[in-house]
Protein backbone atom coordinates (compact mmCIF):
# COMPACT_ATOMS: atom_id res chain seq x y z
CA UNK A 1 0.00 0.00 0.00
CA UNK A 2 2.71 2.45 1.03
CA UNK A 3 4.80 1.11 -1.81
CA UNK A 4 1.96 1.89 -4.24
CA UNK A 5 1.62 5.41 -2.82
CA UNK A 6 5.32 6.03 -3.18
CA UNK A 7 5.74 4.56 -6.66
CA UNK A 8 2.68 6.31 -8.10
CA UNK A 9 3.93 9.64 -6.74
CA UNK A 10 7.39 9.15 -8.24
CA UNK A 11 6.06 7.77 -11.52
CA UNK A 12 3.73 10.75 -12.08
CA UNK A 13 6.40 13.29 -11.14
CA UNK A 14 9.12 11.75 -13.28
CA UNK A 15 6.73 11.43 -16.20
CA UNK A 16 6.17 15.16 -15.98
CA UNK A 17 9.94 15.63 -16.30
CA UNK A 18 9.72 13.76 -19.61
CA UNK A 19 7.01 16.22 -20.67
CA UNK A 20 9.23 19.08 -19.51
CA UNK A 21 6.85 20.44 -16.90
CA UNK A 22 8.05 23.45 -14.88
CA UNK A 23 10.11 22.42 -11.84
CA UNK A 24 7.76 24.11 -9.40
CA UNK A 25 4.85 22.00 -10.67
CA UNK A 26 6.47 18.58 -10.24
CA UNK A 27 5.36 17.92 -6.66
CA UNK A 28 1.76 18.84 -7.50
CA UNK A 29 1.89 16.55 -10.56
CA UNK A 30 3.09 13.71 -8.39
CA UNK A 31 0.32 14.40 -5.89
CA UNK A 32 -2.37 14.39 -8.58
CA UNK A 33 -1.02 11.11 -9.94
CA UNK A 34 -0.90 9.56 -6.49
CA UNK A 35 -4.49 10.49 -5.62
CA UNK A 36 -5.78 9.26 -8.99
CA UNK A 37 -3.96 5.94 -8.76
CA UNK A 38 -4.96 5.23 -5.14
CA UNK A 39 -8.61 6.04 -5.87
CA UNK A 40 -8.47 3.81 -8.93
CA UNK A 41 -6.95 0.91 -6.96
CA UNK A 42 -9.60 1.16 -4.25
CA UNK A 43 -12.56 1.41 -6.65
CA UNK A 44 -11.27 -1.21 -9.08
CA UNK A 45 -11.79 -3.93 -6.46
CA UNK A 46 -15.52 -3.30 -6.15
CA UNK A 47 -16.63 -1.69 -9.41
CA UNK A 48 -16.02 -2.06 -13.10
CA UNK A 49 -12.62 -0.86 -14.35
CA UNK A 50 -14.22 1.73 -16.65
CA UNK A 51 -16.19 3.25 -13.75
CA UNK A 52 -13.13 3.24 -11.49
CA UNK A 53 -11.05 4.97 -14.16
CA UNK A 54 -13.80 7.52 -14.76
CA UNK A 55 -14.18 8.44 -11.08
CA UNK A 56 -10.40 8.60 -10.57
CA UNK A 57 -10.07 10.89 -13.60
CA UNK A 58 -12.77 13.23 -12.33
CA UNK A 59 -10.88 13.47 -9.02
CA UNK A 60 -7.62 14.15 -10.86
CA UNK A 61 -9.36 16.76 -13.01
CA UNK A 62 -10.84 18.59 -10.01
CA UNK A 63 -7.46 18.59 -8.23
CA UNK A 64 -5.76 19.88 -11.40
CA UNK A 65 -8.34 22.66 -11.76
CA UNK A 66 -7.65 23.67 -8.19
CA UNK A 67 -3.87 23.63 -8.68
CA UNK A 68 -4.15 25.46 -11.99
CA UNK A 69 -6.08 28.26 -10.34
CA UNK A 70 -3.85 28.59 -7.31
CA UNK A 71 -0.56 28.39 -9.23
CA UNK A 72 -1.78 30.23 -12.37
CA UNK A 73 -0.66 27.55 -14.79
CA UNK A 74 -2.64 25.70 -17.49
CA UNK A 75 -4.70 22.74 -16.27
CA UNK A 76 -2.96 20.37 -18.70
CA UNK A 77 0.31 20.52 -16.72
CA UNK A 78 -1.26 18.88 -13.68
CA UNK A 79 -3.79 16.65 -15.36
CA UNK A 80 -1.15 14.96 -17.55
CA UNK A 81 0.74 13.68 -14.52
CA UNK A 82 -2.52 12.68 -12.91
CA UNK A 83 -3.96 10.61 -15.73
CA UNK A 84 -0.74 8.92 -16.89
CA UNK A 85 -1.04 6.03 -14.40
CA UNK A 86 -4.66 5.50 -15.47
CA UNK A 87 -3.92 5.36 -19.19
CA UNK A 88 -4.44 1.79 -20.44
CA UNK A 89 -0.87 1.21 -21.64
CA UNK A 90 -0.76 -2.30 -20.23
CA UNK A 91 -4.02 -3.25 -21.95
CA UNK A 92 -2.82 -1.87 -25.26
CA UNK A 93 0.28 -4.00 -24.86
CA UNK A 94 -1.78 -7.10 -24.05
CA UNK A 95 -3.92 -6.46 -27.12
CA UNK A 96 -0.84 -6.18 -29.33
CA UNK A 97 0.63 -9.31 -27.82
CA UNK A 98 -2.51 -11.31 -28.51
CA UNK A 99 -2.54 -10.05 -32.10
CA UNK A 100 1.02 -11.28 -32.52
CA UNK A 101 0.06 -14.63 -31.00
CA UNK A 102 -2.77 -14.88 -33.55
CA UNK A 103 -5.42 -14.83 -30.83
CA UNK A 104 -7.49 -12.18 -32.58
CA UNK A 105 -10.65 -12.58 -30.51
CA UNK A 106 -8.94 -11.85 -27.23
CA UNK A 107 -6.87 -9.12 -28.90
CA UNK A 108 -9.96 -7.25 -30.07
CA UNK A 109 -11.50 -7.61 -26.60
CA UNK A 110 -8.43 -6.00 -25.05
CA UNK A 111 -8.31 -3.29 -27.71
CA UNK A 112 -11.97 -2.38 -27.21
CA UNK A 113 -11.45 -2.28 -23.44
CA UNK A 114 -8.45 0.06 -23.92
CA UNK A 115 -10.54 2.31 -26.15
CA UNK A 116 -13.37 2.39 -23.59
CA UNK A 117 -10.89 3.31 -20.86
CA UNK A 118 -9.46 6.22 -22.87
CA UNK A 119 -13.03 7.32 -23.48
CA UNK A 120 -13.67 7.22 -19.74
CA UNK A 121 -10.53 9.29 -19.09
CA UNK A 122 -11.51 11.88 -21.67
CA UNK A 123 -15.10 12.09 -20.36
CA UNK A 124 -13.79 12.43 -16.81
CA UNK A 125 -11.55 15.32 -17.80
CA UNK A 126 -14.35 17.11 -19.63
CA UNK A 127 -16.75 16.59 -16.72
CA UNK A 128 -14.26 18.01 -14.21
CA UNK A 129 -13.82 21.01 -16.49
CA UNK A 130 -17.58 21.56 -16.66
CA UNK A 131 -17.79 21.22 -12.87
CA UNK A 132 -15.02 23.80 -12.52
CA UNK A 133 -16.85 26.23 -14.82
CA UNK A 134 -20.11 25.80 -12.93
CA UNK A 135 -18.34 26.40 -9.64
CA UNK A 136 -16.74 29.57 -10.94
CA UNK A 137 -20.01 30.89 -12.33
CA UNK A 138 -21.67 30.26 -8.99
CA UNK A 139 -18.98 32.31 -7.27
CA UNK A 140 -19.71 35.16 -9.70
CA UNK A 141 -16.26 35.34 -11.26
CA UNK A 142 -15.54 35.43 -14.97
CA UNK A 143 -12.90 33.12 -16.46
CA UNK B 1 -8.49 53.16 -27.74
CA UNK B 2 -5.65 52.84 -25.31
CA UNK B 3 -4.47 49.62 -26.86
CA UNK B 4 -3.72 51.27 -30.20
CA UNK B 5 -2.08 54.30 -28.58
CA UNK B 6 0.20 52.20 -26.39
CA UNK B 7 1.09 50.04 -29.38
CA UNK B 8 1.15 52.82 -31.95
CA UNK B 9 4.33 51.50 -33.56
CA UNK B 10 2.88 48.04 -34.20
CA UNK B 11 1.01 47.42 -37.41
CA UNK B 12 -1.77 44.93 -38.03
CA UNK B 13 0.73 42.54 -39.58
CA UNK B 14 2.91 42.62 -36.51
CA UNK B 15 -0.04 41.75 -34.34
CA UNK B 16 -1.05 38.87 -36.61
CA UNK B 17 2.54 37.61 -36.50
CA UNK B 18 2.58 37.90 -32.72
CA UNK B 19 -0.58 35.84 -32.33
CA UNK B 20 0.64 33.28 -34.85
CA UNK B 21 3.97 32.94 -33.03
CA UNK B 22 2.16 32.31 -29.74
CA UNK B 23 -0.09 29.75 -31.40
CA UNK B 24 2.85 28.07 -33.11
CA UNK B 25 4.82 27.62 -29.88
CA UNK B 26 1.80 26.26 -28.05
CA UNK B 27 0.83 23.82 -30.76
CA UNK B 28 4.41 22.56 -31.16
CA UNK B 29 4.59 22.04 -27.41
CA UNK B 30 1.51 19.86 -27.27
CA UNK B 31 -1.20 22.21 -26.01
CA UNK B 32 -4.82 21.26 -26.64
CA UNK B 33 -6.36 22.61 -29.83
CA UNK B 34 -9.03 24.65 -28.08
CA UNK B 35 -6.41 26.26 -25.83
CA UNK B 36 -4.39 27.42 -28.83
CA UNK B 37 -7.46 28.94 -30.47
CA UNK B 38 -8.56 30.55 -27.22
CA UNK B 39 -5.14 32.07 -26.50
CA UNK B 40 -4.80 33.46 -30.00
CA UNK B 41 -8.20 35.15 -30.05
CA UNK B 42 -7.68 36.52 -26.53
CA UNK B 43 -4.35 38.05 -27.52
CA UNK B 44 -5.87 39.53 -30.68
CA UNK B 45 -8.80 40.93 -28.71
CA UNK B 46 -6.52 42.61 -26.19
CA UNK B 47 -4.57 44.22 -29.05
CA UNK B 48 -7.71 45.69 -30.59
CA UNK B 49 -9.06 42.92 -32.83
CA UNK B 50 -12.07 41.45 -31.04
CA UNK B 51 -13.36 39.65 -34.16
CA UNK B 52 -10.28 37.54 -34.85
CA UNK B 53 -10.82 33.99 -36.05
CA UNK B 54 -8.52 31.02 -35.99
CA UNK B 55 -8.68 27.46 -37.21
CA UNK B 56 -6.18 25.11 -35.60
CA UNK B 57 -5.38 21.51 -36.45
CA UNK B 58 -2.30 19.55 -35.28
CA UNK B 59 -0.47 20.40 -38.52
CA UNK B 60 -1.63 23.90 -39.45
CA UNK B 61 -2.78 27.19 -37.94
CA UNK B 62 -4.96 29.59 -39.90
CA UNK B 63 -5.56 33.02 -38.48
CA UNK B 64 -7.32 36.17 -39.57
CA UNK B 65 -8.15 39.36 -37.73
CA UNK B 66 -11.23 40.34 -39.70
CA UNK B 67 -13.32 39.40 -42.70
CA UNK B 68 -11.50 41.74 -45.04
CA UNK B 69 -7.96 40.86 -44.02
CA UNK B 70 -6.26 37.97 -45.78
CA UNK B 71 -5.87 34.74 -43.83
CA UNK B 72 -2.38 33.91 -42.63
CA UNK B 73 -1.29 30.34 -42.42
CA UNK B 74 1.38 28.56 -40.44
CA UNK B 75 2.51 25.01 -41.00
CA UNK B 76 3.57 22.86 -38.03
CA UNK B 77 5.89 20.00 -38.91
CA UNK B 78 7.28 18.83 -35.59
CA UNK B 79 5.30 18.29 -32.40
CA UNK B 80 6.67 17.44 -28.98
CA UNK B 81 5.35 17.78 -25.46
CA UNK B 82 6.89 20.69 -23.62
CA UNK B 83 4.60 21.83 -20.82
CA UNK B 84 7.04 24.53 -19.74
CA UNK B 85 6.57 26.40 -23.00
CA UNK B 86 2.78 26.02 -22.88
CA UNK B 87 2.83 27.49 -19.40
CA UNK B 88 5.09 30.39 -20.38
CA UNK B 89 3.07 31.37 -23.45
CA UNK B 90 -0.06 31.16 -21.32
CA UNK B 91 1.55 33.52 -18.84
CA UNK B 92 2.61 36.02 -21.53
CA UNK B 93 -0.90 35.98 -23.03
CA UNK B 94 -2.46 36.63 -19.63
CA UNK B 95 -0.12 39.53 -18.89
CA UNK B 96 -0.85 40.98 -22.31
CA UNK B 97 -4.61 40.87 -21.71
CA UNK B 98 -4.15 42.46 -18.30
CA UNK B 99 -2.03 45.16 -19.99
CA UNK B 100 0.97 44.48 -17.77
CA UNK B 101 3.19 44.25 -20.85
CA UNK B 102 3.05 45.80 -24.32
CA UNK B 103 2.93 43.99 -27.64
CA UNK B 104 6.64 44.59 -28.20
CA UNK B 105 7.60 43.11 -24.85
CA UNK B 106 5.34 40.16 -25.55
CA UNK B 107 7.06 39.59 -28.88
CA UNK B 108 10.50 39.64 -27.26
CA UNK B 109 9.45 37.19 -24.58
CA UNK B 110 7.77 34.88 -27.06
CA UNK B 111 10.91 34.89 -29.19
CA UNK B 112 12.96 33.90 -26.15
CA UNK B 113 10.52 31.09 -25.32
CA UNK B 114 10.61 29.89 -28.93
CA UNK B 115 14.42 29.73 -28.98
CA UNK B 116 14.74 28.11 -25.57
CA UNK B 117 16.02 24.55 -25.61
CA UNK B 118 14.64 21.68 -23.56
CA UNK B 119 14.84 22.79 -19.93
CA UNK B 120 15.96 19.47 -18.48
CA UNK B 121 19.32 17.96 -19.50
CA UNK B 122 19.29 14.68 -21.41
CA UNK B 123 20.73 12.60 -18.57
CA UNK B 124 18.00 13.79 -16.22
CA UNK B 125 15.33 12.85 -18.75
CA UNK B 126 16.82 9.40 -19.18
CA UNK B 127 17.03 9.01 -15.40
CA UNK B 128 13.40 10.13 -15.13
CA UNK B 129 12.36 7.63 -17.80
CA UNK B 130 14.23 4.88 -15.96
CA UNK B 131 12.49 5.74 -12.69
CA UNK B 132 9.12 5.93 -14.42
CA UNK B 133 9.60 2.47 -15.88
CA UNK B 134 10.62 0.96 -12.56
CA UNK B 135 7.72 2.58 -10.70
CA UNK B 136 5.16 1.47 -13.28
CA UNK B 137 6.45 -2.08 -13.07
CA UNK B 138 5.73 -2.03 -9.33
CA UNK B 139 2.36 -0.30 -9.85
CA UNK B 140 1.26 -2.96 -12.33
CA UNK B 141 1.80 -5.57 -9.62
CA UNK B 142 5.29 -6.59 -10.64
CA UNK B 143 7.66 -7.55 -7.84
CA UNK B 144 10.51 -5.37 -6.61
CA UNK B 145 12.90 -7.78 -8.32
CA UNK B 146 11.33 -6.87 -11.63
CA UNK B 147 11.70 -3.17 -10.91
CA UNK B 148 15.47 -3.41 -10.97
CA UNK B 149 15.81 -4.68 -14.56
CA UNK B 150 12.92 -2.37 -15.55
CA UNK B 151 14.97 0.57 -14.29
CA UNK B 152 17.76 -0.34 -16.67
CA UNK B 153 15.61 -1.44 -19.59
CA UNK B 154 13.37 1.65 -19.63
CA UNK B 155 16.33 4.00 -19.27
CA UNK B 156 18.13 2.39 -22.19
CA UNK B 157 14.93 2.21 -24.23
CA UNK B 158 14.18 5.90 -23.77
CA UNK B 159 17.79 6.86 -24.49
CA UNK B 160 17.67 4.80 -27.69
CA UNK B 161 14.38 6.42 -28.74
CA UNK B 162 15.76 9.95 -28.20
CA UNK B 163 19.07 9.22 -29.90
CA UNK B 164 17.53 7.43 -32.89
CA UNK B 165 14.99 10.20 -33.34
CA UNK B 166 17.86 12.67 -33.62
CA UNK B 167 19.66 10.39 -36.05
CA UNK B 168 16.78 9.57 -38.42
CA UNK B 169 13.95 12.05 -38.53
CA UNK B 170 11.25 9.38 -38.71
CA UNK B 171 9.58 8.97 -35.32
CA UNK B 172 7.92 5.69 -36.23
CA UNK B 173 11.29 4.06 -36.87
CA UNK B 174 12.84 5.38 -33.65
CA UNK B 175 9.92 4.08 -31.58
CA UNK B 176 9.92 0.74 -33.33
CA UNK B 177 13.65 0.20 -32.74
CA UNK B 178 13.49 1.41 -29.14
CA UNK B 179 10.64 -0.94 -28.27
CA UNK B 180 12.40 -3.80 -30.06
CA UNK B 181 15.42 -3.07 -27.86
CA UNK B 182 13.20 -2.98 -24.76
CA UNK B 183 11.72 -6.35 -25.66
CA UNK B 184 15.16 -7.88 -26.26
CA UNK B 185 16.62 -6.51 -23.02
CA UNK B 186 13.60 -7.66 -21.01
CA UNK B 187 13.84 -11.11 -22.55
CA UNK B 188 17.54 -11.45 -21.76
CA UNK B 189 17.17 -10.09 -18.24
CA UNK B 190 14.62 -12.83 -17.53
CA UNK B 191 16.81 -15.41 -19.27
CA UNK B 192 19.80 -14.34 -17.15
CA UNK B 193 17.71 -14.62 -14.00
CA UNK B 194 17.76 -10.92 -13.11
CA UNK B 195 14.01 -10.48 -13.58
CA UNK B 196 11.07 -12.80 -13.10
CA UNK B 197 8.16 -11.74 -15.29
CA UNK B 198 9.02 -10.47 -18.76
CA UNK B 199 5.52 -9.03 -19.27
CA UNK B 200 5.70 -6.77 -16.24
CA UNK B 201 9.15 -5.49 -17.17
CA UNK B 202 8.03 -4.72 -20.71
CA UNK B 203 4.79 -2.99 -19.70
CA UNK B 204 6.62 -0.76 -17.22
CA UNK B 205 9.43 0.01 -19.62
CA UNK B 206 7.31 1.01 -22.61
CA UNK B 207 5.25 3.45 -20.52
CA UNK B 208 7.58 6.42 -21.25
CA UNK B 209 6.99 5.79 -24.97
CA UNK B 210 3.26 4.97 -24.91
CA UNK B 211 1.07 7.71 -26.46
CA UNK B 212 -1.40 7.79 -23.59
CA UNK B 213 -1.70 11.55 -23.57
CA UNK B 214 -2.25 11.67 -27.34
CA UNK B 215 -5.06 9.09 -27.20
CA UNK B 216 -6.83 10.96 -24.41
CA UNK B 217 -6.36 14.33 -26.13
CA UNK B 218 -7.73 12.84 -29.34
CA UNK B 219 -10.93 11.62 -27.70
CA UNK B 220 -11.22 14.93 -25.90
CA UNK B 221 -10.85 16.95 -29.10
CA UNK B 222 -13.49 14.78 -30.77
CA UNK B 223 -15.92 15.42 -27.91
CA UNK B 224 -15.23 19.15 -28.05
CA UNK B 225 -16.23 19.16 -31.73
CA UNK B 226 -12.71 19.57 -33.14
CA UNK B 227 -13.27 16.69 -35.51
CA UNK B 228 -10.24 17.12 -37.77
CA UNK B 229 -7.76 17.52 -34.91
CA UNK B 230 -9.33 14.64 -33.02
CA UNK B 231 -9.03 12.25 -35.94
CA UNK B 232 -5.48 13.29 -36.86
CA UNK B 233 -4.30 13.03 -33.26
CA UNK B 234 -5.93 9.63 -33.08
CA UNK B 235 -4.06 8.54 -36.20
CA UNK B 236 -0.82 9.86 -34.72
CA UNK B 237 -1.40 7.96 -31.48
CA UNK B 238 -2.34 4.81 -33.38
CA UNK B 239 0.90 4.96 -35.39
CA UNK B 240 2.98 5.26 -32.24
CA UNK B 241 1.13 2.44 -30.51
CA UNK B 242 1.52 0.37 -33.65
CA UNK B 243 5.28 1.04 -33.76
CA UNK B 244 5.70 -0.01 -30.13
CA UNK B 245 3.47 -3.03 -30.58
CA UNK B 246 5.36 -4.17 -33.67
CA UNK B 247 8.71 -3.78 -31.94
CA UNK B 248 7.63 -5.82 -28.94
CA UNK B 249 5.69 -8.24 -31.10
CA UNK B 250 8.79 -8.96 -33.19
CA UNK B 251 10.72 -9.95 -30.07
CA UNK B 252 7.86 -12.17 -28.89
CA UNK B 253 7.57 -13.94 -32.22
CA UNK B 254 11.35 -14.43 -32.47
CA UNK B 255 11.67 -16.23 -29.15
Amino acid sequence: MILQLLTSFIAAATFCILFNAPVRALVQCGFAGMVGWMLYLQLDEKWDTVVATFVATVAVGVISQFFARSFKMPVIIFSVGGIIPLVPGGLAYDAMRKFVENDNNLAIQFAVQALLLSGAIATGLVLSEVLGQMFRRKNGRST
Amino acid sequence: MDSTSSNSNTSTHDIIDLCLLAGKIMLQSGAETYRVEDTMSRMAASLGFPGAHSYVTPTVIMFTTSRTEPVKLFRIAERTTDLQKVSEVNDISRRLSERQITANEARERLGAVDDAAHAYPAWLQIAAAALTGACFTVMFKGSLWDALPALLVSGLGFAAATYLHRLVQIRFFAEFTASFLIGLLAFFSVRLGVGQEMDKIIIGSVMPLVPGLLITNAVRDLMAGHLVSGLSKGADAFLTAFAIGTGIGLVLSLF
